[in-house]
């Protein structure tokens, strides 16, 4: 499959006060032509980092890139300097935020937030940009788009900003989406209808998406590949249904566990992951999973396991599918 | 709109009338009156002049006498100055003093919000720390201070603009500058805050998602947010800009309004007192209501109705 982007080694830190947070440590994925691919993983383990640093977002300093590339259509984004970002977002990349309820502007009427873009990329007249932004509207199923276009993000619902939002996004038909979130400040009901036109529109435009999500039910509606981050690196990667049938770490066989489910017995408790991610200061050498693993072995504590190829497309960082724990493993269990 | 502005006119009318109420039964209440300082004064004159002057008629009746004159405008023979009442008194002071307000006002807009954003944007670097540096002595230091530095650096040492007086523009300069500092620093201070906040704000991020130009995200989208807190203080700011600052006045040697606020306590001049209040009064009440208009086009998620506020 080609490739839209690649990204290889990425190291992201934070220089702060107290010292540098590894935020992204050296990660390693890429996305193909028309892929939805999905990063989950709890608050904390370098999601939106990794998102915002394809965008070169990242407020810098106190962000800086530690290592690695970033290669769209093969070309470095890490090298690229502020004016050539300038050209890619919103043009080639585009980015969908988590909150749309903060993330138009307050005081400026959508259509001009919409056209915006749309003059900046395609050099059309504020007419055209204007007819062009209505129909960005309709494409996104907001009502009345001649009208709504005059108006204020506060005169729209939280589900219909996010339409703005993912319209703002889409004006210049975009080879990559990265929605970061895109659903979890909105109604359950309002989520799907999210989804759906994402969908959607991932098919009419062909675009690829990066999704970025706590919520596993998001995933499984609409990847095929899943990216598992804990603590700044990827401990697991496969297609959508290796993740979901077959989870090899025991990071994504907890998270996966945490989903609640309809059919739950009404005594059993929500199960969640006790204890708290690492603190990326001073990240351990060892697995930083080893602290909340019901598994965890002596070698776990200082020593970070390699990839284990599953198969082609799915490999996970544990101790336990070394072939030397899965050796002792059914020893033990004979 | 229009019902609320009718509403903002009569509550405004009502406000006024307790200001004037108010200071007068305060301004009554302390010991003493306009003509008991001159203690040498025979009692027949003394007499005399508390009849002249009405103030030998009962409280209320004085208080309704006041609020008739009132009524048509009129705020009454200065008690102090044989030659010029209130009204005169106020027609001639408060022209020299806003032209000074406007004059600083200017100054202190241009450059405050604008030295604000610019400390924002290099935040914690060194045009950050100058900025910052210019706000905490415009905002510390005192006026009359500014004004005898401004003297002695610009009118005697290299004789550029005169030491002071009044008439031409030339004298306007430097008390407009002495009068700018505070303002200018307070906007600076307060632009510079809101901005760090606004640039911290999601939809700065969209912006720039969108690939447009730094300027164009920084001008378009930080800065007409950032301004608001800025404007909300311009209602009082403006006021006391326009009625003019006794301090600045004296050293300048400027003919303006201010000084009669601290001559008309300082002599007790009844009448004076309640021309010079009630038109500070006017003037704040008016530019809060401006203000106040002025939001609803800067920001549409202000709508001015009746249940507004």
């Amino acid at each position: 499959m080609e490739k839209v982007l690649e990204v290889k080694d990425l190291a992201v830190s934070f220089k702060t006060f107290f010292g540098e947070v590894e935020a992204v440590r050296k990660i390693s994925f890429d996305v193909g032509k028309k892929e939805t691919v999905a990063i989950v993983g709890e608050s904390g383990c370098g999601k939106s980092v990794t998102a915002n640093s394809i965008m070169k977002l990242l407020p810098m300093p106190p962000a800086f890139y530690k290592g690695g590339e970033i290669l769209f259509n093969g070309e470095d984004i890490i090298k690229k300097t502020e004016k050539e970002m300038q050209e890619i977002r919103g043009n080639q990349i585009s980015m969908v935020f988590q909150d749309p309820m903060t993330s138009l502007n307050p005081t400026m009427k959508i259509g001009k937030q919409i056209v915006e873009g749309i003059i900046k990329h395609q050099g059309l007249s504020k007419e055209e940009a204007r007819k062009k932004a209505i129909e960005m509207l309709e494409l996104v199923s907001v009502p009345q788009p001649e009208k709504r276009i005059n108006q204020y993000p506060h005169e729209f619902s939280g589900g219909m900003r996010q339409r703005v939002m993912i319209a703002l996004a889409m004006v210049s038909n975009p080879k990559l989406l990265i929605a970061d979130e895109p659903t979890t400040a909105l109604d359950v009901t309002v989520q799907a209808q999210i989804l759906d036109l994402m969908k959607k529109l991932q098919e009419k435009l062909d675009m690829s998406i990066i999704i970025i999500t706590h919520d596993l039910g998001v995933v499984a509606d609409m990847s095929d590949k899943v990216i598992v981050m804990y603590a700044g690196q990827i401990v697991e990667q496969g297609l959508a249904d290796e993740i979901f049938k077959n989870p090899k770490h025991p990071y994504t066989q907890k998270l996966l566990a945490s989903v609640p489910r309809l059919d739950m017995d009404r005594k059993e408790s929500i199960h969640y992951i006790e204890g708290t991610p690492p603190d990326l200061y001073i990240p351990p050498k060892g697995c930083p999973f080893y602290d909340r693993c019901d598994f965890a072995m002596k070698v776990c504590k200082d020593n970070m396991p390699d990839a284990e190829n599953h198969s082609k497309s799915h490999y996970s960082r544990c101790w336990l599918n070394h072939p030397y724990a899965k050796a002792a493993n059914e020893g033990s269990e004979k | 709109m229009k019902r609320y502005l009718l509403k903002r006119l009569a509550m405004s009318i009502v406000t006024l009338w307790a200001v004037i109420t108010i200071t007068f039964i305060l301004m009554h209440s302390v010991p003493g009156n306009p003509f008991a300082a001159e203690s040498k004064m025979p009692k027949v004159v003394y007499e005399n002049l508390q009849k002249k002057y009405g103030l030998d008629k009962p409280l209320t009746e004085q208080y309704f006498i006041y609020l008739g004159n009132l009524l048509k405008g009129d705020l009454g023979d200065s008690m102090k100055s044989r030659v010029e009442t209130v009204n005169d008194m106020i027609e001639r002071g408060f022209p020299v003093s806003a032209r000074l307000g406007v004059q600083a006002l200017l100054i202190a807009i241009c450059f405050g919000p604008a030295l604000g954003a610019f400390a924002a944007l290099y935040q914690n670097k060194l045009p950050d720390y100058i900025s910052m540096i210019i706000a905490i002595i415009g905002i510390s230091v005192p006026s009359f201070i500014m004004g005898t530095v401004l003297i002695q650096f610009v009118a005697r040492n290299v004789d550029w603009l005169p030491i002071g007086g009044w008439g031409e523009f030339k004298h306007t300069i430097l008390p407009s500058f002495a009068m700018a500092l505070m303002p200018m620093a307070t906007m600076a201070r307060l632009m510079r805050s809101s901005m760090l906040e606004v640039l911290g704000q999601d939809y700065i991020k969209t912006a720039k998602s969108k690939g447009i130009t730094r300027a164009a995200v920084i001008l378009k989208h930080a800065v007409r947010n950032a301004i608001l807190p800025v404007i909300s203080v311009l209602g009082t700011t403006i006021s006391n800009l326009l009625v003019g600052s006794f301090v600045i006045e004296k050293i300048f040697g400027i003919p303006g309004l201010g000084m009669f606020f601290v001559k008309s306590i300082n002599n007790r001049d009844y009448t004076l007192i309640m021309g010079t209040t009630i038109f500070y009064a006017a003037i704040l009440i008016t530019m809060l209501l401006l203000v106040d208009i002025a939001y609803m086009f800067i920001d549409p998620r202000i709508k001015l109705t009746k249940e507004g506020r």
